[in-house]
């Protein structure tokens, strides 16, 4: 353990505390042992909700004003190729805790600006926007954005933001512009599948924290930062890891000249695990939903990445023609394509750039809107939701009403407002008001939709368990899979979200090569499998198990797969496969006791001890006493 | 045209450029030590996500920079035909970007000098990686005794909203 000296190498150990109710700033000094331990990003995050909000966890109201919201980088942010930051806080959505992560230079600014993050706390008496340029911190008056969308939110702040560090350095020279998170009117509404936005329109989607930062009127946080980054430990072996991992990822075509862009056909003609008309199928072989009609009809930009980045995944898509001349969206991904098309029924690359741009401008996250979308689409269908609930009809593939749902969402009007609160609240209050179980239809994991990977064919990488366990419910990227060793596959998931670097990027050999060439640490697989990828799970699943206070979890029911999982696959070369709940029971223990958990799921008291966390027992007495187990 | 021997210039293509800002890690790796994106001598504007440009020295025919500088801090590198700063003699008054019709220069964010390309000594490291990983948005070319240098000198401004009427359509342009 232990790195080197006192110098701050890879961050500062300086996080920027905000208090939106007194508009208090201060500046918080982190340790350098517990850098060390819990990383930065979501593993910080854990740490940080953990010691403030632990005692009394399951008494916060993530939408209330005892949350707290977390903005965090972690020591290789802006070293490591592909810039990201992990937006987090108590989730709206599962409960427990979501390490959210957005590619952007925002990291890298507030890095350059002194802060290794940001903690937001407090309700703002009118809608603001925190303003940090250096060392000076100001909570200002977002008034006239507020209830604006992304596109007029960005302009609005790039232009004014710019326009004041021009008038206050006039002879530096012409300024470039800050880095922006911000939300969107259904972040501002507390829509519980509310993204927090970066760019147009990058997104942490993943835990509602859109609402959040609604929740504490706060629209948005603009940094610059002039400084450099930290110095690094070994400033010229730094040069030759970060040309060795840069011509490492360049190798990669099919993420470099598609990204997941052409997963939208692959994923269900190859592997059958795509969501198609609310998980009703997983096969397709529509073809002209493949890269190539993106190509040539949407796609406006080959390379588009984010800072550092040497894959540029990322590709732009416009409508040039038409009804929707001038629509522009990023991408879409992979997750878009599959949640924003196909799920809906929708098989077009314009209908599919349509409802992702109507996601990027409303501020939803287009995974979370996506299923609930098809969930209600699902209910309409059998006949449970009518045309009277939506004042239209919503049959699939109306792409054109799927985005007046969205907009409906967004502001929370008519049905909107009860589809607003996600997929899995969404299921209970409908079920109650139609008197008829609509739960077999949500297709959610202790309150996240689950991402647009199935597991029924077998063929994909996710694997029975993988949303069963998860900290983070229905997460596609911090899976629970049991790896190649039978060791819990969410503790890479772990290192990587709180290292905070790009899933794609991600080469483990060169992750360990930066932190010891950059921060000085020397990380092994033995250190992170046995100490801090278990120490940091451990906290996260007690905080999971605590929830509350609207909704809690049951290891021994929510530990498992949605209800349309274990229907058999009714289209595609895999008709009828699909997995059996016996088998995901067996995984389900084999992976509790791979994770250092008892029976129940709980962390046990002697691995807890283990991992120094001895403290986390008392939370899970709690836990104990609810469940009404030994 | 006749080439002017060894000097070199720096071809941008503004279309191309993926936004990934490698261009400002090489640089400020080499002539600052660290990662330093606003210390850089090629600066990313992002003032429309999706339209990033490089914006860097072009190296003006006429060097109305060189010639307005009070202080001779300015000079022009006879091997490469970069613009060089004098560090000790530049007061970092901002005279040489008021004279710049692109408003290239600027002042180092710690220090009280003015920031401008040296093209490397004639072998640009953000070159290197735009080429390296096939963007080409910059590309290193033999520059002839011409005056089309100039015609590069513009604000980021100007240049993005170009770019946007070009490749977003013109609801964009009211952007910057």
């Amino acid at each position: 353990m232990g790195g080197v000296g006192l110098m701050p190498y890879g961050w500062w150990g300086r996080l920027l505390e905000v208090d939106l109710s007194t508009k208090d700033v201060k500046v918080v000094k982190i340790d350098r042992s517990v850098m060390r331990k819990y990383i930065g990003g979501r593993g910080l995050a854990v740490k940080i909700l953990w010691d403030r909000l632990g005692q009394k966890w399951e008494e916060i109201d993530p939408l209330g004003p005892d949350n707290i919201l977390l903005i965090l980088t972690g020591p290789l942010t802006g070293y490591y190729p592909g810039g990201r930051v992990c937006v987090s806080g108590k989730s709206p959505q599962s409960n427990g805790v979501v390490g959210s992560t957005v590619g952007g230079e925002f990291g890298v600014e507030l890095k350059c600006a002194g802060y290794d993050g940001i903690i937001v706390s407090g309700v703002a008496e009118k809608p603001a926007y925190l303003w940090i340029k250096d060392e000076e911190v100001e909570v200002k008056d977002a008034s006239h954005i507020w209830g604006q969308g992304a596109r007029e939110t960005l302009r609005t702040l790039t232009k004014e933001l710019r326009e004041e560090m021009s008038k206050e350095r006039p002879l530096r020279g012409i300024c470039k512009e800050p880095s922006i998170l911000y939300i969107g009117p259904a972040g501002e509404n507390r829509v519980r599948v509310a993204a927090v936005a970066a760019k147009i329109t990058h997104a942490a989607g993943y835990g509602g924290y859109g609402a959040v930062m609604g929740s504490k009127m706060l629209k948005a946080i603009a940094v610059k930062g002039t400084g450099p980054l930290p110095e690094v430990v070994e400033p010229e072996v730094f040069k030759k890891a970060l040309d060795d991992v840069c011509k490492s990822l360049m190798q990669s075509f099919t993420m470099r000249y598609w990204g997941t862009g052409s997963a939208g056909y692959t994923v269900g003609v190859d592997t059958s695990s795509e969501p198609i008309r609310n998980w009703q199928e997983e096969w397709h072989d529509e073809t002209r939903y493949g890269s190539s009609s993106f190509e040539s009809k949407v796609w406006i930009k080959r390379f588009w990445g984010d800072f550092g980045c040497p894959t540029t995944c990322l590709k732009l898509a416009m409508i040039k023609y038409g009804k929707f001349k001038g629509t522009l969206t990023d991408n879409p991904d992979y997750e878009l394509q599959a949640y924003l098309g196909t799920n809906l029924g929708v098989f077009e690359p314009d209908g599919n750039v349509y409802l992702s741009a109507k996601a990027d401008d409303l501020g939803l996250c287009g995974i979370q809107v996506g299923n609930v979308l098809g969930f209600a689409a699902e209910l309409y269908q059998r006949g449970i939701l009518t045309k009277e609930d939506f004042g239209f009809e919503l049959k699939w593939g109306d792409f054109e009403a799927f985005a007046k749902v969205q907009e409906m969402i967004a502001h929370r009007i008519g049905i909107g407002d009860i589809l607003a609160e996600g997929t899995y609240r969404a299921a209970l209050k409908i079920g109650k008001m139609k008197n008829v179980n609509v739960m077999p239809y949500a297709v959610q994991v202790k309150g996240i939709g689950v991402g647009a990977h199935g597991i029924r064919s077998g063929l994909d990488y996710t694997k029975p368990t993988a949303y069963v366990c998860s900290l983070q419910g229905g997460d596609h990227t911090s899976v629970s899979n049991l790896d190649e060793k039978n060791r819990p596959g969410e503790w890479e998931m772990i290192l990587i979200d709180s290292a905070v670097v790009c899933w794609f990027n991600f080469r483990k050999e060169h992750v360990y090569r930066f932190f010891k060439t950059v921060a000085g640490w020397s990380i092994s697989d033995d250190e992170l499998y046995n100490e801090i990828a278990p120490r940091i799970a451990a906290i996260q699943r007690t905080l999971l198990l605590l929830g509350g206070p609207d909704v809690y979890w049951d290891p021994r029911v929510d530990d498992d797969n949605p209800p349309r999982f274990y229907e058999p696959l009714p289209s595609g070369p895999l008709k009828g496969t699909t997995v059996k709940k016996e088998e995901v029971d067996k995984l389900k223990r084999t992976y509790y006791e791979a994770a250092g958990w008892d029976e129940y799921g709980l962390p046990k008291k002697e691995v807890l001890e283990k991992l120094g966390i001895g403290e986390v027992g008392k939370a899970l007495e709690k836990v104990r006493q609810r469940l009404q187990i030994p | 045209m006749a080439e002017e021997k060894a000097k070199i210039w720096i071809f941008r293509d503004y279309e191309r450029c993926s936004g990934c800002r490698r261009c400002e890690v090489a640089c400020s790796l080499k002539h600052e030590g660290r990662i330093w994106p606003e210390a850089s001598r090629v600066r990313v504007f992002m003032l429309i996500p999706g339209l990033e440009i490089p914006h860097l020295c072009t190296q003006c025919p006429d060097y109305p920079c060189v010639s307005t500088c009070p202080f001779k801090a300015l000079t022009v590198d006879e091997k490469t035909g970069a613009v060089l700063v004098d560090v000790d003699k530049c007061t970092g008054c901002g005279k040489c970007i008021d004279a710049c019709p692109g408003k290239v220069p600027f002042i180092h964010p710690k220090m009280k000098y003015a920031v401008i390309c040296d093209l490397c000594g004639g072998e640009p490291e953000c070159v290197k990686v735009c080429m390296e990983a096939g963007y080409n948005a910059l590309i290193k070319v033999p520059r002839v005794a011409s005056q089309v240098y100039k015609v590069y000198a513009r604000r980021p401004e100007d240049i993005v909203r170009d770019l946007a009427l070009k490749v977003y359509g013109e609801e964009w342009a009211g952007w910057v």
